[in-house]
């Protein structure tokens, strides 16, 4: 690994599209899980269709791709346990808390930006 | 300043490998720095040396290679989303078996440590893509 001299800096990754059609969200994962290895302050935020990502019983069979939702569980083994949820995304799609596979904080449209404005690297998938 | 680029759509189906190239140029010529340019999801096919763009098209890859060379800058290409859409380097072409490589001048294929220590060691991160 490279020294990275000690810094520590805020990490936000934005998942914005469902976990299937693109690959953006298995690829933003990959990234999520590279980052644990750095020591920094890492956070996910998850909007529009992105909140699709969390949801638990996904089945891709038909589809025959990868379901690699579990891998959202493992998150916590690697410290990485701040994880937004935008509220207004899940209300638009019929979902709730209730929906998701991990502990996540819903938030509102302006907590989210305020999230997003601490951040030093937004990093948006 | 020091800047990081990262690039995560393809050339020619998505204008964000030129604006990002435009902007690494512009950066340049006002004498900041480049600390890499860091190529992510279809950004990898940016990397590729056999793509033929009719002659009155500009050439993506060779604008890049270019701009490499001419400036020493550091291109990567994710070797994880490399490996899936088939840009290979010659030795991750030997040892996947494969009898060909395709990795353009002036890129290297590494890790997305490099993407992650980009946004450490860099004072802004610039991301284009969708």
């Amino acid at each position: 690994m490279t020294d990275e001299g000690g810094t520590v800096k805020k990490f936000m990754f934005v998942n914005r599209r469902a976990p299937y059609g693109t690959i953006y969200a298995l690829e933003s994962l990959e990234v999520v899980l590279i980052s644990a290895a750095f020591d920094q302050d890492v956070s996910l935020a998850f909007l529009d269709d992105g909140v699709y990502d969390l949801i638990k019983g996904q089945n891709t069979k038909a589809i025959e791709i990868k379901n690699f939702s579990p891998t959202y569980r493992a998150l916590e083994g690697y410290d990485i346990e701040k994880l937004y949820v935008a509220k207004d995304s899940l209300e638009e799609r019929g979902l709730s808390e209730d929906d998701l596979l991990v502990d996540a904080q819903v938030v509102s449209r302006a907590e989210m930006a305020d999230l997003m404005a601490q951040q030093d690297v937004l990093l948006s998938f | 300043m020091k800047f990081g680029i990262m690039v995560n759509e393809g050339p020619y189906q998505h204008q964000a490998s030129d604006t990002a190239y435009q902007f690494a140029k512009a950066v340049l010529a006002k004498g900041h720095q480049i600390y890499r340019v860091f190529f992510y999801h279809d950004g990898v096919n940016n990397g590729t040396r056999l793509t033929v763009p009719p002659q009155d098209d500009r050439n993506v890859i060779n604008r890049w290679s270019d701009l490499a060379i001419k400036n020493n800058i550091d291109l990567v290409v994710c070797v994880a989303a490399a490996q899936r859409r088939g840009i290979l380097d010659e030795s991750e072409a030997k040892r996947h078996g494969k009898n060909a490589d395709n990795l353009a001048p002036g890129f290297r294929i590494s890790g997305l440590g490099q993407l992650v220590e980009a946004g450490i060691q860099a004072d802004r991160l610039v991301v284009f893509g969708d």
